[in-house]
């Protein structure tokens, strides 16, 4: 993308930074870095440490090595309330959302603005209101009554919703933690277009998944992860989205896994019996081919 | 995306919204819907119709005589104090079963200290809101902490607290009853705001007018006044609606009833809240033993029986949801009114009163399955 690095100090930048919890290496030798308006992609499987990184970022870990640098200056964070005075903000898998309660009430929840003093101090609802309809209106998306429970909104609403808390509090990066694993695809492509959206604002933002065909479209960077360190801190430009997916090996694990499948349903077809189990395996086998061919040859 | 998202919401009003005119109407359209999304609208509904029911059938009793009138505010506002507390307690998230064992208890407190050791009754009053406050206090805390329904920590309480207040009851007076507050609130500078009446010249000129009755004499209203216990309601009512709808502290009820952890993640103390609503309800049960216990000038250790269930129906019929986060005080205050209007009326028609807790069972029932309705609705994704 064009708008990578914008001479100042990049907003935040791990240099070779390592956790150990005992004797266990959960993360080592990690280096990136994020400036305004980029969107960093960390990927990587299930255990790759990817957990532990982003934790390491937004003050639930300290690091046991390396350094952390927030717009040039070393930070040592302990504790999560650090982190979001500097501005880093996560936005967690489970929302911290309440969906009995209003929009304006998730949006100030714990934070409300007060007007009057004293034993009087009431939240300003008129105030409140116009906030979290103006904020959800810079993503894209019109509440048209931001008194309607959260409940009533969609998955990929609920979490722009969280994003636009986090932004509105004064975030400079974002942590995203798979904000779209758990979206269908329309769903998703709402969240991504926030991302897109954040981005062109000028935050800096770190979008965690294991989606390589979300994370490509809006990422400028990609820090590949497997088993605590990195596999690769890559430019847009230096790589392409294929050579993505091969390292991080889902590729072949999905070809392994229909093999396996296919043997399956011959084996099946062979004994004649159990046809409706049979039947069904082999429909998911020819499922997963197809989706595995698709991966490959087209990944849009 | 974006597109499908508004198609969404003009399918929902059933009317696109194409120009300016149309933009009008949709206002309209959510500002019904917003009513009817309000937790109190079957509360209020109900009371109406009760009134209507009860004007029918018992129109002509004295049940809407300013003596009928006073009765059933009394009714429920003594219980509506209660159901005030115990509403925002469920909007936390919680239940407190010791309730009406905390009545008992209180109004002892207050009775034991001022007949046998001869405390004034406002300094036994005011022992009596502190023990109270305590035992909310260890109430809530117990149930945070532990983690444990309150269903259950309080179920305990329920019993330790009524076998303490018959046990020492009983070791101190040989009883369990105290009486004689009568003579010993007399001319007490507190008493008066538990059980004195309120704008009594109003009650003399109407019945100077002639439009209420009158005692023998031709003069004397027979109903002198506004009881204080409607007063503590009316009052209690608006902080508790206030606080629960502007002020910070009251997003942060609904926050900890809805999701505790949410609640938590973004900086809400879970716990400070939880044990404040604890102690409040406490509280309340504290001003509804005071206020009988002047009342009757005695104390009784089985005062408040079954009364934290009335309060929990009061509080439910006022469109508090069992597992938190949702429901209004005013609700609450409406489900005390039906509940007094319909007791004083069953009374007056002439029914036998056992009928009543057929219909309480009855009202509950629908109560929550409207509820139940609402929060699917509220919940459910487009």
């Amino acid at each position: 993308m064009a708008n990578t690095g914008n001479g100042g100090a990049p907003l935040i930048e791990m240099r070779d930074v390592g956790k150990q919890f005992g004797s266990v290496i959960a993360l080592q030798g990690i280096t990136m870095k994020v400036n305004a308006g980029e969107v960093l992609a960390l990927l990587g499987d299930n255990g790759a440490g990817k957990s532990t990184l982003i934790k390491t970022l937004s003050g639930v870990h300290t690091p046991t090595q390396g350094n952390i640098l927030v717009e040039g200056k070393s930070v040592k964070f302990t504790n999560p309330r650090h982190a979001l005075d500097a501005g880093i903000a996560t936005v967690y898998q489970d929302l911290a959302m309440v969906p009995l309660m209003s929009i304006t009430r998730n949006f100030f929840m714990g934070r409300e603005p007060s007007s009057g003093f004293g034993p009087f101090k009431s939240i300003d609802i008129g105030f409140a209101d116009r906030v979290a309809k103006e904020e959800m209106g810079k993503i894209g998306i019109d509440v048209r009554d931001p008194t309607q429970a959260v409940g009533t909104l969609s998955g990929g609403e609920r979490q722009c919703v969280a994003i636009a808390r986090a932004v509105y509090f004064g975030a400079k990066v974002l942590i995203l933690d798979e904000p779209t694993s758990a979206l269908g695809v329309k769903q998703a492509s709402v969240v991504l277009r926030y991302i897109a959206k954040a981005k062109a604002r000028g935050l800096g933002v770190i979008f965690i998944t294991h989606n390589v065909h979300h994370a490509y479209p809006v990422a400028d960077k990609f820090l590949l992860l497997n088993r605590g360190r990195s596999l690769g801190y890559f430019d847009k430009a230096e790589v392409s989205r294929e050579q993505v997916l091969e390292m991080m090996a889902g590729g072949k694990e999905l070809d392994e896994l229909t093999a396996e499948l296919e043997e399956f349903a011959r084996a099946d077809e062979g004994t004649g019996g159990l046809e409706a189990g049979a039947a069904a395996e082999a429909a998911m086998a020819d499922e997963l081919r197809q989706e595995s061919e698709r991966v490959h040859q087209h990944p849009d | 995306m974006g597109d499908g998202l508004m198609t969404d919401q003009a399918a929902a009003t059933a009317s696109p919204p194409p120009q300016a005119g149309g933009d009008e109407r949709l206002k309209q359209t959510s500002r019904t819907k917003k009513l009817m999304s309000r937790p109190e609208l079957g509360a209020v509904a109900g009371t109406i119709l009760v009134f209507i029911f009860f004007a029918i059938v018992a129109g002509d009793s004295g049940m809407f005589s300013a003596l009928g009138i006073v009765n059933f505010l009394e009714v429920a506002a003594q219980l509506g104090i209660l159901a005030i507390a115990v509403s925002l307690l469920m909007i936390g998230g919680e239940f407190d079963l010791s309730l009406g064992s905390m009545i008992g208890a209180a109004g002892v407190l207050v009775a034991i200290p001022a007949v046998e050791l001869g405390w004034p009754i406002w300094l036994s009053i005011f022992f009596a809101f502190a023990v109270a406050l305590v035992v909310g206090y260890i109430n809530g805390i117990i149930t945070v902490r532990t983690g444990l329904p309150s269903f259950i920590v309080t179920l305990a309480f329920l019993f330790i607290l009524r076998g303490l207040t018959i046990g020492f009851t009983r070791l101190i007076t040989g009883r369990t009853q105290v009486s004689g507050l009568h003579d010993l609130s007399e001319g007490d500078w507190l008493a008066p705001i538990f059980n004195g009446e309120v704008l009594g010249f109003v009650f003399f000129w109407l019945a100077d007018m002639g439009m209420i009755d009158t005692l023998r004499d031709g003069v004397t209203p027979r109903v002198q006044g506004i009881p204080m216990s409607v007063v503590w309601f009316l009052v209690l009512g608006a902080i508790a609606t206030w606080v629960l709808l502007r002020t910070s502290f009251g997003n942060w009820i609904f926050a900890v009833g809805g999701d505790k952890n949410s609640a938590r993640n973004v900086g809400v103390p879970v716990t400070r809240v939880k044990v404040i609503l604890f102690m409040c309800t406490a509280a309340a049960a504290t001003l509804f033993a005071v206020i009988q216990v002047l009342d009757a000038g005695s104390a009784d250790t089985n005062r408040g029986l079954l009364k934290e269930f009335e309060a929990i129906i009061a509080a439910v019929i006022g469109g508090c949801l069992l597992t938190g986060g949702y429901g209004s005080a005013i609700g609450a205050m409406f489900g005390a009114i039906i509940f007094g209007v319909v007791q004083q009326g069953i009374f007056y028609t002439g029914v036998n009163t056992d009928w009543f807790k057929v219909f309480l069972g009855v009202m509950l029932l629908i109560a929550v399955l409207f509820n139940n309705y609402i929060r699917r609705r509220m919940t459910e994704s487009k």
